[in-house]
C-alpha cells in the first residue's frame, strides 16, 4: 500500500513540473504511466474515468484524484491529487514576483512564442489519445467531430455538450 | 439612509475591490461548481466582471504567467490570485475553495462507477460523454493553435510534439527536454528574422 502510494506521489510531482502549459498536456503521459507502465487499468477505464471527471464540476484534472482512488482508496486520491498540484503552484507562486518584472522584457515574449507550439501539440495528443480510448464506433467519432465544430463555432456551454453527449449515449447510438 | 453603490458605477469607474480570504474562498467555489467543461473562463467571468477583484489588462497579465507556467492553469491562477491579495493564506483560501467541493463530488462519482460502472446503461452513458469529452480536448488544442500565432516554422515543433507523443508513445521528459529549447531556438530566430 505504502509502495503504491509513494509510487503514485513520485510519478504525479515529477509530471507537475513537466506540465508546461497546463495540465492536459500530461494527459498523454499519465495514461501512458496508469496503463502501460504500471497497468493499474485498461485504456477503455482510463477513458471512462476522464469521462466522469469531465461530467463533474471543476478543474478536469480531477481524473487525476479518481485515478489515485481507483489505485489506492482515499489516501491515494489524495496523493495523486496534491502530488499533482503542489509542486507547480509552489513554482508558480516564486515566479509570480519575477513575471512582473520581466512583463516588458523581449526574452520572455520569445520564450512564451517558442513554448506554446509544444503545448498545442501535447494538447492535441491528448485529444487524439483520449479519442481513441474512447471511440470505437464511427458513430463516436462522428459525435467527437462535431463537438469539435460546435466548441470551435458557438460559444456554447460546454454543460450542454456533455448533456447531449450522456443522451445521446443513452439511445445507444454511439 | 445608506444604499449600496449600484453596480454600474463602479463599473463606470472601474474600481477594484479587494477580497477577504473567505470572498476568495467563495468566489473561486463559485468558479469550481459552475465549471463544467472550461473552469477557466468561470474565473475571469467571476474575478473580472462580476466581483471586480483586478482588471482586464491585469487579468491577462497574470493569465499568461499561469498558462506559461506548468501545472493546471485554474489552479495556478488561484494561487497567484489569493497570493496576490493575502499572500500565503490567499492561496490556500483560494485553492481551497477550487478544489474541495469537486474533489468530493468526484469522488462520489467514482464509488457510483465502481458499483455500476458495469451496467450497460452507465456504459453507453459514459461513452457517449467520453466522445464528447475527447472533441473538447481536440477542440481546445486547435483554439489555442489559433490564438497562439502558431505558424511557419513553429508548426513544425507542434508537429513533431505531437508524433512523438501521440503516435509514437515516447516518454514526456525526453521530448520536452528536446523540444523546450529546439522550440525557443526557433522562436528567437524567427522574431530575429521579423525584426530585420
Amino acid at each position: 500500500m505504502t509502495e503504491v502510494l509513494s509510487q503514485l506521489a513520485l510519478d504525479f510531482a515529477g509530471l507537475s513540473l513537466l506540465a508546461v502549459g497546463g495540465a492536459p498536456t500530461v494527459l498523454p503521459e499519465i495514461q501512458r504511466n496508469v496503463v502501460e507502465v504500471h497497468g493499474w487499468m485498461s485504456a477503455s477505464q482510463f477513458a471512462d474515468l476522464y469521462a466522469i471527471a469531465q461530467a463533474s464540476p471543476g478543474p478536469n484534472i480531477l481524473v487525476v484524484c479518481l485515478i489515485g482512488w481507483k489505485v489506492a482508496g482515499l489516501a491515494g486520491a489524495l496523493t495523486a491529487t496534491l502530488a499533482l498540484l503542489v509542486p507547480s503552484s509552489i513554482l508558480t507562486c516564486v515566479v509570480a514576483g519575477a513575471w512582473d518584472r520581466f512583463r516588458d522584457a523581449r526574452w520572455r515574449a520569445t520564450v512564451q512564442l517558442g513554448v506554446a507550439p509544444l503545448t498545442v501539440g501535447l494538447m492535441l495528443s491528448s485529444g487524439y489519445l483520449l479519442t481513441h480510448a474512447a471511440d470505437d464506433t464511427l458513430a463516436a467519432y462522428v459525435l467527437t467531430a462535431v463537438t469539435v465544430l460546435v466548441i470551435m463555432k458557438t460559444r456554447i456551454n460546454p454543460l450542454w455538450l456533455i448533456a447531449a453527449g450522456a443522451l445521446i449515449g443513452l439511445t445507444g447510438l454511439v | 439612509m445608506t444604499r449600496p453603490v449600484p453596480v454600474s458605477v463602479a463599473v463606470i469607474t472601474n474600481e477594484t475591490v479587494t477580497p477577504t480570504e473567505r470572498e476568495l474562498f467563495t468566489g473561486f467555489l463559485r468558479v469550481a461548481l459552475c465549471g463544467f467543461g472550461g473552469v477557466l473562463y468561470w474565473v475571469r467571468r467571476v474575478a473580472v466582471e462580476e466581483r471586480r477583484w483586478l482588471g482586464e489588462a491585469e487579468f491577462v497579465d497574470v493569465m499568461s504567467l499561469c498558462q506559461f507556467m506548468p501545472g493546471p492553469n485554474t489552479v495556478n491562477l488561484a494561487m497567484v490570485l489569493g497570493l496576490r491579495f493575502h499572500g500565503v493564506r490567499g492561496a490556500l483560501a483560494a485553492f481551497a475553495g477550487l478544489m474541495v467541493a469537486p474533489f468530493v463530488i468526484v469522488l462520489c462519482l467514482g464509488v457510483l462507477y465502481t458499483s455500476y460502472g458495469e451496467l450497460p446503461l452507465v456504459q453507453s452513458v459514459l461513452r457517449g460523454i467520453g466522445a464528447v469529452a475527447a472533441g473538447m480536448m481536440l477542440a481546445m488544442g486547435l483554439r489555442m493553435a489559433l490564438v497562439a500565432r502558431i505558424r511557419n516554422v513553429l508548426c513544425v515543433v507542434a508537429i513533431v510534439a505531437f508524433s512523438a507523443v501521440a503516435l509514437l508513445r515516447l516518454p514526456l521528459l525526453a521530448v520536452l527536454l528536446l523540444l523546450a529549447p529546439a522550440g525557443v531556438a526557433l522562436a528567437w530566430w524567427w522574431r530575429r528574422g521579423e525584426a530585420a
